[in-house]
């Protein structure tokens, strides 16, 4: 883990951390439904720039109705004041939408390797990428079929894997 | 945008906005009765989705009105009285059983899904942004409301039956879905919003087919007398209570 100078910004004068060290901190704030990834590999924070001394954080929710999006905006808060910045505004901005074309490579194999199938590329075209077999993330074989559109969060879909009769569940498409 | 259109606007929004919340109520009235566990699950997510649009859609109005993002929709939402909403009657039937419920969705589902093709058009960009976000969830629902109602259509001689019944029952009230919104022939004429009753053709042919094909039996009846937003059934002020018995025991209270 990266430590960064823990002051706590107030009268600090000139000494509030760099960009490059704002967004290693902000790297560092889990995602609180997916803990294995971050926000910022999630693609969910969008920019972070100052306002003279305060920090605006722009965050685009998953999904609409997102539950977790509060919690994520006080886990940032949290973050960014241990790293010493002394004010931080978190913005929430609907557009453009969150699609998971956002999401990096790492947090897809972050995903993969915890048992949640990523969202397939998609391109924009999500009925069609929809129609194409799923990979089961335990044992690899594209015999699956979907269970349900719905399941444990707004943000994810059921399916069974006929070869390792194991349910899975898979990053939807956005 | 002129005012007069961001006030019209406004007005539109918010009825939209009570379409997706009423509809979400009634889907959460599932949770923990559904007849299948994945079921459960699929009408807690529905309910979450449609009350997670209808807080896009009021944050939207407020926008227009200069008021308040954050306590503006639970103002609207909290503290009206039930003779002030404006969503239409489709939603605020009572749940019924699981085959009324997943018909209903899907009728609806099926014609939102038309509106929101029409508004991720309009010539207002921040509400074509919004009803673009909205829409790709809503894609989600549809193949949910769609994959059930053949299945249950063509399914037992039990689920036709009440298939069936849904139908009957709630075909009348869906065309109230042909009804304009409040402001909707201005904002029509100047490329914000489309025409319901245009979109209404559309929907109307392609879900009778739908229906036929899944066994069941459309009947051409002559839509109710008042499907206008203005009216509601005997039905809307229990839920609204239901809804907002909590907020209004305390006004004041912070969270």
């Amino acid at each position: 883990m990266v430590m960064l100078h823990m002051h706590t910004g107030v009268g600090a004068g000139s000494q509030r951390p760099s960009e490059p060290e704002i967004w290693v901190a902000l790297s560092e704030v889990p995602d609180p439904e997916m803990p294995i990834v971050n926000l910022v590999e999630l693609g969910i924070v969008r920019a972070a720039a100052w306002e003279g001394d305060v920090l605006a954080v722009t965050i685009t929710p998953t999904f609409a109705a997102c539950p977790a999006y509060e919690v994520i905006g006080s886990s940032i808060r949290q973050r960014l004041q241990a790293a010493g910045v002394p004010q931080v505004e978190v913005r929430v901005q609907h557009s453009p939408a969150w699609t998971t074309e956002w999401m990096t490579e790492a947090a897809r194999s972050k995903l993969q390797a915890a048992g949640l199938a990523p969202p397939p590329r998609h391109q924009g075209d999500l009925i069609q990428v929809l129609m194409e077999p799923v990979a089961c993330p335990r044992c690899g074989s594209h015999n699956t079929t979907l269970q349900n559109n719905f399941g444990t969060t707004p943000c994810r879909m059921i399916y069974t894997c006929v070869d390792c009769k194991e349910p899975f569940e898979m990053f939807k498409p956005l | 945008m002129e005012r007069a259109h961001q006030y019209a606007l406004s007005g539109y929004l918010i009825a939209l906005a009570d379409d997706e919340l009423i509809l979400g109520h009634r889907d959460s009235e599932w949770t923990g009765h559904a007849p299948i566990l994945e079921e459960d699950i699929a009408f807690a997510n529905l309910a979450l989705d449609e009350i997670g649009h209808a807080k896009l859609w009021y944050e939207l109005a407020a926008d227009l009105l200069g008021e308040d993002k954050v306590t503006y929709p639970d103002k609207l939402v909290y503290f009206r009285e039930p003779a002030q909403f404006r969503n239409m009657q489709l939603v605020e039937l009572p749940k019924g059983d699981w085959a009324f419920s997943t018909l209903r969705q899907y009728l609806f589902d099926a014609f939102e899904a038309l509106r929101l093709e029409a508004l991720s058009q309009s010539s207002y960009t921040p509400l074509a942004e919004i009803a673009a976000r909205i829409r790709t969830e809503e894609l989600y629902h549809l193949r949910h409301s769609q994959a059930w109602v053949p299945r249950l259509g063509l399914g037992t001689e039990e689920s036709h039956a009440r298939m069936q019944a849904a139908l009957d029952a709630l075909w009348p009230y869906a065309q109230g879905l042909a009804a304009s919104l409040p402001g909707e022939q201005d904002l029509h004429a100047a490329g914000i919003v489309p025409s319901s009753a245009g979109l209404f053709e559309r929907w109307s042919g392609e879900v009778s087919q739908f229906l036929v094909e899944a066994g069941l039996q459309v009947e051409l009846r002559s839509p109710l007398a008042d499907i206008d937003r203005n009216s509601h059934s005997e039905h809307l002020p229990a839920l609204i209570h239901d809804l907002q018995s909590v907020a209004r025991l305390d006004p004041e209270a912070t969270w």
